[in-house]
């Protein structure tokens, strides 16, 4: 359902659920993967990883593999250049080169299981596989850095001897905290001083995966003259170009990045991994080079979100007002600093308005795999604690969620802790949506049996969003068909959504738009498919590009009609002369006269939108039902609200807003990195790594709130990513509201579940 | 992955004759569910594979007088597909309508079941308690083993290099017999069990007494296990609430779980006390249900 806040413009494309441009492709299994590529002399590699998760390599004998019959190439870092100390900005992922090429092969240390020590290619892959049994490894073992708690003792193992961590502004040596930030407003202690109900909470989160289906692939073909040719399932074919570049030490224009389609990112197919390492042995070979990553490694090396703990601490005064509020955010970075704390920070308390705040952030080195984008990078685990501590200070001082939360909302002009104040905004919105909802006026019902207890919880999620540069090239064609070229890779159907948006432009249907995503030499630059941009960011590229299609129609109908271009109206697809009733035409009849006034028409819009993408804020509201004899939950009833702004495709919108709180729920209840004393993950495998299956969710009730984005023309927000924060705390306040106990950890598992029933028996 | 040959055999002899050339290196192939990923995963490796599909014998379901023969070959879904094998032995079909999901039903089998020997294998519990034997086949013939015992470690069994199961036979239940599978996992399929208990009982011509009762249980021993104190401690019961929950009681002391990733021992302990007396409810109805009708 979609709720209706205000008046609007009347779109005639945009808000419709036309079929998606590339759905007969994937439907019908013939959309081509990262796998699926095939060229003439490919040839197969596969990758040798450590199996410690700290040790020192003290030598690499490749010889016997080389000599394998079938091998074509052997690989370790020796074959790779030094890369030069660089920032490389990926979009949602920063990173330095120097890192960003150690963490593809291992050089002087292994600082995860599952590093990268060697490569081989060969005929096919079982000769590939082989050939890794004869490559000898030496290695000398340290001390894994596994917990947060470890890595921040002091005299703790170093999982890096040369980091210089940046302890807000102050250089510090020999550490495995990479940085600490702070954001700070008003007073937080004398906003303490003036609260009657103070709540503090620590929450713990396992590190959990995207769990894309389909696994990282690269093939790369590295010619005689220099030119590298990379398919790749990537969100960021531009990213990935300039990040090859870097650890390459290869001019970026050398490099040309095709980007497959694309089988589930959410983050984790942001930076490199073997694309690299099929360029070192394509160039070594001569032949193409195909990698493709089992699904063990996908869990041991790639990166998932990063665990941590977070402390939040929230005081109201009588009427229930937020008077100050600190959080102390600690995530485990993985091997390579990068684990999201300033989104953390950005969004901690997003969705309140507090005079008096301060947040810390730590971005810490653990000897485990470096951790990426996924879904909202940072915000779900901060959220976590600001949401549980929040619907303990409505317990406390007798307060319905919801009317704390329209209570103490973040509107339109509040500054974020992070400074940036809010344009307008959907967060009253959607927390009103809720409290509208046939949901939040339903009875919770009695348990389905005695041994059962039901619960109900809400909690609210934020996510800002990113702008940033995205081109689009439109050509009309004399059908009055329009093929629209973009580099955004289409991950949630932003083909459609990007489509519809020229659509609406030209007066003509979504399906007259034939939209293509290309490689990096294809079109001008265009960056990641991430951070909810794409609808909003590309979206606007390919109405600037539609609008200027519009304009030199104009201009074209003018000479037809020999008259000036002023004259020429276009409305409803109808291009029309204002002085000379009867004279009109449609877009495709004048797609029909371009040869004869000028030559096909085409256009190419860019746009480099600065500032976050608008944001957008969500409320969720879920039922459960728990079994006090096993500690399974089933979720009952689950409803999410989120602002879009404006829902392009509003199906594509409910199947974000659907698929970010499954992702939570499974990050809720079962989904961990089960990591020993080693720092090896003991259940890197889709059966023990417990990702909901369709049985485990109820039906995501929907509700679209729509409160126009002020930057973007028809007031679209990025929305792919909010729906991830709140079903954590969501689900954690409705256990409470079923249990009577807090779970603080994640997951919530059956077992802690049980241990928490326990141990309030026991007390 | 190491190369491997693929044999389809179509006889007993075919399959053993492979299996005696290869010994260790050789394991039979029924639905696959287990092996070729436990081979994908680099677990062990093999010079053969013996696809025992086409065995006749293998591939075979009989009801009859004596009871219940199952070919070691023979899908999950077939068994609870058929009706009248679905009455007669509810434990049974309990295991096979949640292994895995759909489509490894269509494939996995019991007999591979027993053979991959987990400790947490969904299909031993109940063939435990419906009293099942396993008929091994091999060079010099072919001989009977009870279930119990079958399986010695996790990944281990009886069975020589050069021997394979041809069937398993559940012999034909009492009158008033009920009997009941459940596991717990944290989701509702595709998961392993972190503990499962099978129980069956058979009450007495009243009714009101338990005559005798079985009680297994997966995932807190190195095998499936037989609870045999706490199904001592039914006889001359009757079926009731305080009973099952004395049993549970029992068979938690039974169990010698372990901490892993899927579970810890408190976790497993609570839980076989719970699920012993659920199946037990739910053995106890069925047999009632049955004796009504």
């Amino acid at each position: 359902m979609t709720s209706k806040t205000e008046p609007k413009r009347k779109f005639r494309v945009v808000g419709t659920r036309p079929i998606r441009h590339d759905g007969w492709d994937k439907v019908l299994g013939r959309a081509a993967y990262g796998a699926d590529v095939k060229l003439p002399g490919l040839v197969h590699g596969a990758v040798l990883r450590s199996p410690h998760a700290h040790a020192r390599i003290v030598k690499i004998d490749t010889a016997k593999a080389e000599k394998a019959p079938g091998v074509l190439a052997v690989m370790t870092a020796a074959d790779m250049p030094v890369a030069a100390s660089q920032v490389l900005d990926l979009g949602e992922e920063v990173t330095n080169a120097t890192y960003a090429s150690d963490r593809v092969m291992a050089r002087a240390k292994a600082v995860y299981n599952g590093h990268p020590v060697a490569a081989v290619a060969a005929v096919d892959l079982n000769t590939a596989l082989e050939a890794l049994t004869l490559i000898d490894v030496v290695y000398e073992v340290l001390t894994p850095v596994v917990t947060i708690e470890q890595a921040m003792a002091p005299g703790a193992p170093l999982v890096h001897d040369d980091l210089v961590g940046d302890d807000i502004g102050e250089r510090v040596e020999h550490t495995n905290v990479a940085e600490h930030i702070r954001y700070e407003v008003g007073d937080p202690e004398a906003g303490f001083a003036e609260a009657s109900t103070i709540v503090e909470l620590e929450c713990r989160l396992s590190r959990a995966h995207q769990g894309y289906i389909e696994p990282q692939t690269a093939t790369a073909f590295w010619s005689q003259d220099g030119k590298l040719t990379v398919w790749t399932s990537t969100q960021a074919s531009f990213g990935q170009r300039d990040a090859l570049a870097g650890v390459l030490m290869r001019p970026v224009s050398s490099i040309k990045v095709v980007p497959m389609e694309i089988g589930g990112g959410f983050g984790g197919k942001i930076g490199i991994y073997l694309e690299p390492l099929a360029a070192v042995l394509s160039r070594k070979c001569g032949r193409p080079v195909k990698l493709v990553m089992e699904r063990r490694a996908v869990f041991d090396a790639t990166g998932p979100a990063p665990g941590g703990i977070v402390r939040v601490k929230m005081g109201v005064d009588d009427k229930g007002l937020i008077t100050a509020a600190t959080a102390d955010i600690r995530y485990g970075a993985g091997a390579y600093p990068g684990a999201q704390i300033n989104p953390a920070s950005v969004c901690v308390f997003a969705s309140y308005r507090i005079a008096n705040a301060r947040v810390d952030g730590y971005d810490i080195v653990i000897n485990l795999s470096k951790t990426s984008a996924y879904r909202a990078p940072g915000a779900p685990q901060a959220t976590f604690a600001t949401e549980t501590v929040v619907d303990e200070i409505c317990r406390r001082i007798g307060m319905d969620p919801a009317e704390f939360r329209l209570l103490n909302a973040s509107k339109e002009g509040d500054r974020r802790v992070d400074g940036p104040a809010f344009p307008r905004i959907g967060n009253v919105e959607v927390v009103e949506a809720i409290k509208g909802s046939a949901h939040y006026r339903s009875k919770l019902g009695p348990a389905s049996s005695p041994a059962k207890k039901r619960g109900r919880g809400m909690a609210s999620g934020f996510w800002q969003g990113i702008g940033g540069k995205s081109t689009v090239t439109i050509s009309v064609n004399n059908d009055g068909v329009v093929s629209l070229i973009e580099g955004s890779v289409d991950i949630g159907g932003t083909r459609a959504s990007i489509a519809m948006q020229a659509a609406e432009v030209l007066g003509i249907a979504a399906e007259d738009v034939h939209p293509s995503v290309v490689d990096t030499d294809s079109i001008g630059h265009t960056d990641l498919t991430a951070g909810s941009r794409t609808t909003y960011a590309t979206g606007a590229a390919a109405i600037k590009a539609a609008e200027q299609v519009v304009e030199e129609m104009k201009n074209r109908a003018a000479l037809a009609w020999e008259t000036d271009a002023g004259n020429v109206r276009f409305e409803d697809g109808v291009f029309s002369n204002a002085v000379a009733k009867g004279q009109r035409l449609t877009f495709k009849e004048l797609s029909g006269k371009l040869g004869a006034t000028g030559g096909q028409i085409s256009t190419t819009g860019v746009v480099n939108l600065r500032g976050s993408g608008g944001g957008s804020f969500a409320a969720h509201l879920v039922d459960v039902e728990v079994d006090t004899e096993t500690g399974k939950v089933e979720i009952l009833r689950y409803t999410a609200a989120q602002d879009a702004g404006k829902a392009v495709h509003p199906a594509y919108v409910e199947g974000q807003m659907e698929g970010g709180a499954v992702q939570g729920i499974g990050w809720a209840l079962n989904e961990e990195y089960v990591v020993g004393d080693d720092g090896v993950m003991q259940n890197a495998s889709f059966l023990d790594y417990r990702m909901p299956t369709t049985l485990d969710v109820p039906t995501i009730e929907t509700i679209i709130v729509e409160v126009p984005n002020e930057r973007h023309p028809f007031g679209v927000r990025g929305i792919g990513e909010t729906g991830i924060v709140p079903p954590m705390p969501a689900i954690s306040n409705a256990l409470r509201d079923a249990l009577g106990v807090r779970l603080t950890e994640l997951p919530m598992k059956p077992g802690r579940i049980m241990a928490a029933l326990k141990a309030q028996a026991a007390s | 992955m190491h190369p491997f040959r693929y044999v389809a055999a179509s006889s007993i002899d075919e399959a053993v004759a492979v299996l005696r050339e290869h010994g260790a290196r050789a394991r039979c192939l029924a639905g696959g569910t287990d092996i070729l990923v436990q081979l994908r995963g680099g677990r062990y490796e093999l010079d053969a594979l013996v696809d025992v599909k086409g065995v006749p014998e293998a591939s075979a379901m009989r009801l009859g007088r004596a009871g219940l023969d199952i070919g070691a070959a023979v899908p999950c879904y077939r068994i609870y597909e058929d009706a009248k094998v679905a009455a007669a032995y509810p434990g049974i079909v309990d295991a096979a309508s949640l292994i895995g999901g759909i489509q490894i039903q269509s494939r996995a089998s019991l007999g591979g079941n027993l053979c991959n020997a987990a400790p947490s294998a969904d299909g031993i519990g109940p063939l435990l308690v419906h009293d099942a034997t396993v008929v091994i086949a091999g060079p010099t013939g072919t001989r009977t083993v009870p279930v119990d015992g079958f399986c010695t470690a996790p990944g281990s069994t009886v069975l020589d290099d050069d021997e394979l199961v041809v069937s398993v036979h559940v012999p034909r239940p009492p009158t008033r017999f009920g009997a009941a599978y459940e596991r717990f996992i944290p989701r509702n399929e595709m998961d392993i069990a972190i503990v499962g208990v099978a129980s069956s009982l058979v009450l007495d011509r009243s009714g009101k007494r338990i005559e005798s009762a079985r009680i297994a249980l997966a995932s807190v021993a190195p095998t499936p296990i037989v609870a045999s104190k706490a199904a001592a401690s039914l006889i001359g019961e009757p079926p009731s609430e305080e009973a099952f929950r004395a049993a549970g009681e029992i068979a938690a002391g039974e169990a010698s779980p372990i901490d892993d990733m899927r579970g810890t021992i408190d976790q497993r302990r609570d839980l076989v006390r719970v699920l012993t007396r659920r199946t037990l409810a739910l053995a106890a109805q069925r047999a009632s249900a049955g004796a009504a009708r």
